[in-house]
């Protein structure tokens, strides 16, 4: 457990690492007067591989990095690690890292029925920074011969069990259990030490557990994952899983044992830090927040929905290792959607296959650029589906059920309303590294097609999984150095739910300017409209939707409420919820580059040449 | 292309670059060749091994076979250990009744029987199920090129290392194969179609020019092919020959009949002169292929590896090259220069802006055509020489 060595008013600077699959990216912080800001980046290919075999080469390149950008020495002379404390001349107070290096944490998740206890225990299990092998339940279809291939074909680092409610099912539990023992499930991380099971089931099992794993396991007994069907109860099964991370899982993999010596914080997996900072955001702001972190080789979504934390991860959604799955899972002809442009199928294929083979190589030209973009919007379409998938009602449990629900086809399995998200962040290399802010927002606007009026977020350079791991410690510091340096706020989506044809009238809205003055805009079906509201000031706007476009408080009637400034500005988005692209080639391709002109979205004589 | 304001400054070394892929005429290879769990080594240091020597051998636990004993007795399951006719450490045959229930004076019976060969793993009386281990399944791995054993891991396998020619492709299928070298094509640029495969190609590690088509992967299988090895393939005729689309970059288990592996990309592209030229000059030669690539952590590219002893590597040491300078062979991997070929001009340091309004660390390339052009430090990879 964390262990500070200095008490935190007298702290000066802070470093932060996370050790990713490829990057070991760290990012160095310092007091000023003003408060905690972030001060410099540095970073170097991780090190968890052979030759090397050891991650603390890449953390101390890294540092190294920082050190000769800033003059500020880190690293002991002895090469023994980073000074902690700070001595007055070389050091920094407080080290934590996250790490996602050699795949971060895989785990298999198995319970008693899949649409209750597996389900609850695949949150949890999702919720603690994991990616998910597969979820075993005894009513997931497949027979128990297929479920044994399959538990021993997988190389997890963790099993999850759960099963019954306290006081409910026994002998189905044990029968899944006894199928776990009997399979048996060897550890990814050499074969030299017992694999970690955390069991998170009926408690009346646990002696026969007990009896049946302990041995061959290094079984830890937690509180029910669903002590009755009406309640969900992931935390203990989530504290476990990361204390075990950190002495079974970490300590396995080459040259953690003396990382973990070097920091005086836990280390947690990369996604479990991206999960707090956006935690971060919901509690600071008291909103709902949909957060994504979009990678090369998978895309995290987590949502904070009235209070609820739920996290998602699509392991092969990617933008450059499983760029070509999102190809695959999309369908090409979704990804050639977003193309302002005439371009082969083939042609397309091609650059994503080349771009999956030679994963580091970036965009030259503008349209290899707006390919990328292409298949980001579908990578996050994809992932949010899947994140509603996850993001669901307890079932199993009873709902009390209106007239109006039995009209409405039963009750919508996920409760991610896009209307009641309050903000969008986004965070990942293609995200951050978008020439024009505008093309994120743009991005994260037409893939998870926010309704009413939605801020939008993006992280300025990677470094929220470092801020979410130390605000485990640190909340102000954390919190002082995401507001200033590492939340850009992009501006406002202002969006209509409905549709209706082309150049029918959609809304009107007045913005009253910080400058006193006040805008009224009329928008029609099909377009959108970028006004400049600069960051740190808001307006205030009034939205009166016509019949049929509803923007909160139902269809056609008025919503007043606060647009967030930004480095893009407000956008008024009329193209329908859902939007709507002409189903016509030449006619879509000529409205994808309206839509850019109007926004500002690439430099424009290139995108006219282009088209 | 827009270039940096004020003085313009240049780094003399770089360190950050893709390595590229190894193209050498001899160099030591070494495999290390390991059972997946612990086993007994059967080649001792300093054997000499063949291709298809036996390394080591192990055996696969057997796969558990659960059998619901109470259910079918109409049980209890604590009453299960009375009416089981095995107990613990029992070896069975498939057909062997486990358990036998009588009640009624005779009058109710039924009987469990074994449905696999195998060993009683143990017996629940919770569950009342009764789980019975399969026999263990041999498992070996062998030499995969011919050489010396030059290091034994004990219960693991051995280290083969020999003297050869040694190709990477950038994406493979197929697992381990080996076959004659045969040039199926005259020049780099050639397209490798059905024609220029015959019947006496079977077993060959066949060599293309720029292009594989799906007519040449399918007469590869029909006659028995090892191996394709070409500069590129389409996209299309890939998920046509596979059955399925490639989603990420981890192959080397599928059963498509043959290996292929691609040296350059996806699309028509020429063969590097100098891997086709290899090929050449090894032409007839038996080699050792593998189509497995694994881009994500620890990458894993195809490769072919040609043994034999008529020349060795002049300088020694690990491959770790030094950096790239000015007058370093490089290829570019990205549009909008793909696939050409020229050597580093210059390495300016400051931050470039390139077409897509990106500022990125750049390098100058001086093309074979003499043309001087500036493309990203990320999109070329450097020839090894």
């Amino acid at each position: 457990m964390a262990r500070l060595r200095k008490p935190k008013e007298e702290m000066k600077y802070i470093l932060a690492t996370d050790v990713g699959s490829t990057t070991t990216k760290a990012r160095f912080f310092e007091r000023k007067p003003e408060g905690w800001r972030f001060v410099i980046a540095g970073e170097a290919p991780t090190t968890v591989e052979a030759p090397y075999e050891d991650v603390t080469l890449g953390v101390r390149n890294a540092v190294r990095e920082v050190e000769e950008l800033t003059g500020h020495k880190i690293l002991a002379e002895d090469g023994s690690g980073i000074v902690v404390p700070f001595d007055g001349e070389r050091g920094v107070d407080l080290y934590c890292t996250t790490s996602s290096a050699g795949g971060g944490l895989q785990m298999m998740v198995a319970g008693l029925i899949k649409t209750m206890t597996a389900e609850s225990a695949n949150r949890a299990a999702l919720g603690a920074g994991a990616i998910v092998m597969d979820v075993i339940a005894q009513d997931d279809g497949r027979p128990v011969y297929k479920k044994i291939q399959r538990i021993r074909s997988l190389r997890p680092d963790m099993i999850l069990l759960a099963g019954g409610t306290d006081g409910g099912a026994t002998t189905h539990v044990m029968e899944i259990a006894e199928m776990l023992k009997a399979a048996e499930p060897k550890p990814r991380l050499g074969l030299g030490y017992k694999l970690p099971i955390v069991y998170a089931g009926n408690r009346d099992l646990r002696p026969q557990i007990k009896k049946l794993l302990g041995e061959v396991f290094a079984l830890t007994i937690v509180d029910n994952i669903r002590p009755v069907l009406e309640v969900e109860n992931t935390e203990p099964a989530r504290r476990a899983i990361h204390e075990l991370f950190m002495e079974h899982v970490m300590s396995h993999a080459p040259g953690y044992l003396k990382l973990m010596k070097w920091t005086d914080i836990d280390i947690m997996p990369t996604p479990a830090g991206e999960g707090m900072a956006m935690q971060l955001i919901a509690k600071v702001f008291e909103k709902n927040v949909l957060g994504v972190g979009l990678g090369g080789a998978t895309t995290n979504v987590y949502s904070v929905f009235e209070g609820k934390f739920v996290r998602s991860v699509s392991a092969n959604l990617g933008m450059s290792y499983s760029i070509c799955n999102v190809m695959k899972t999309a369908g090409i002809e979704n990804i050639m959607r977003w193309l302002p442009f005439e371009m082969d199928e083939e042609e397309v294929a091609s650059r994503l296959m080349n771009k999956m083979i030679r994963p580091t190589t970036i965009p030259q030209t503008l349209d290899d650029l707006i390919v990328e973009h292409s298949v980001a919007r579908e990578a996050l379409r994809l992932g949010l589906e899947h994140h509603k998938t996850i993001a669901t009602r307890l079932k199993g449990a009873k709902i009390e059920r209106t007239i109006s629900d039995m009209f409405e086809q039963a009750l919508a399995e996920t409760y991610i309303d896009l209307m009641k998200i309050d903000i969008i962040a986004g965070t990942g290399g293609l995200l951050s590294h978008a020439p024009r802010r505008v093309q994120s927002m743009l991005i994260l606007t037409d893939a998870f097609q926010p309704e009413g009026i939605t801020w939008m977020f993006q992280d300025s350079v990677f470094m929220m999984p470092h801020l979410g791991v130390l605000s485990t410690v640190y909340w102000e510091a954390a919190w002082q150095i995401f507001d200033k340096d590492c939340l850009v706020r992009l501006g406002t989506v202002i969006a209509p739910r409905g549709v209706a044809n082309k150049g029918d009238p959609v809304m009107t809205v007045e913005i009253e300017m910080p400058n006193g003055e006040t805008l009224t805009e009329e928008m029609h079906f099909g377009e959108i409209k970028r006004i400049e509201l600069p960051e740190r000031e808001e307006a205030k706007v009034t939205i009166s939707p016509r019949r049929g476009f509803d923007v909160g408080r139902g269809p056609g009637k008025r919503v007043e409420g606060t647009a967030m400034g930004g480095v893009v500005g407000i956008l008024l988005d009329a193209r329908g919820r859902p939007l709507q692209l002409p189903e016509n080639d030449k006619e879509r391709r000529e409205t994808l580059l309206k839509w850019f002109l109007d926004i500002d979205m690439y430099p424009e004589d290139k995108l006219r040449e282009l088209v | 292309m827009p270039k940096a304001k004020g003085k313009r400054r240049v780094s003399r070394e770089a360190y950050a670059y893709t390595p590229g892929l190894k193209v050498k005429r001899a160099m030591l290879v070494r495999k290390m060749r390991r059972l997946p769990i612990p086993g007994k080594v059967l080649v001792e240091e300093g054997d000499e091994v063949d291709f298809k020597t036996i390394v080591a051998r192990t055996e696969l636990a057997g796969e558990p076979e659960i059998v619901k004993v109470a259910l079918l007795l109409g049980i209890e399951p604590e009453d299960v250990p009375r009416y089981m006719m095995k107990k613990v450490g029992d070896e069975v045959k498939e057909g062997d009744i486990i358990a036998h229930y009588r009640a009624f004076f005779g009058l109710i019976k039924r009987d469990v029987v074994s449905p696999v060969d195998g060993v009683i793993e143990s017996i629940s009386d919770i569950t009342g199920q009764v789980v019975i281990r399969k026999p263990p399944v041999p498992l070996e791995v062998d030499a995969y090129i011919p050489g010396k054993v030059v290091e034994v891991l004990p219960n693991e396998g051995a280290v083969i290392e020999t003297n050869a020619a040694f190709v990477q492709g950038i994406f493979g299928i197929g697992g381990e194969t080996h076959g004659v070298i045969k040039m199926a094509v005259d020049s780099p640029d050639e397209e490798l179609t059905a024609d220029h495969i015959s019947d006496d190609d079977k077993g060959a590690i066949l060599v293309g020019g720029s292009l594989v088509t799906l007519d040449a992967l399918r007469k590869g299988v029909e006659v028995g092919v090892s191996c394709i090895v070409a500069g590129g393939i389409r996209h299309r005729d890939l998920t046509e020959f596979m059955g399925e689309e490639i989603g990420v970059a981890i192959t080397g288990h599928e059963e498509v009949g043959l290996t292929l592996i691609i040296t350059e990309g996806f699309g028509r592209l020429r063969m590097s002169r100098r891997a086709f030229n290899l090929f050449k000059s090894f032409d007839g030669y038996k080699a050792a292929a593998n189509g497995a690539t694994q881009i994500r952590a620890g990458v894993m590219r195809p490769e072919v590896i040609i043994p034999h002893s008529e020349f060795y590597e002049e300088k020694s040491g690990d491959e770790l090259a030094a950096g790239m300078v000015p007058g370093t062979p490089v290829r570019i991997i990205r549009a909008p220069y793909f696939g050409a070929i020229g050597r580093v001009h210059s390495l300016p340091i400051d931050l470039q802006q390139v077409e897509t309004e990106s500022y990125v660390r750049v390098l100058e390339v001086e093309l074979e055509d003499g043309r001087i052009v500036t493309v990203p430090r990320a999109n070329v990879e450097i020839i090894e020489e």
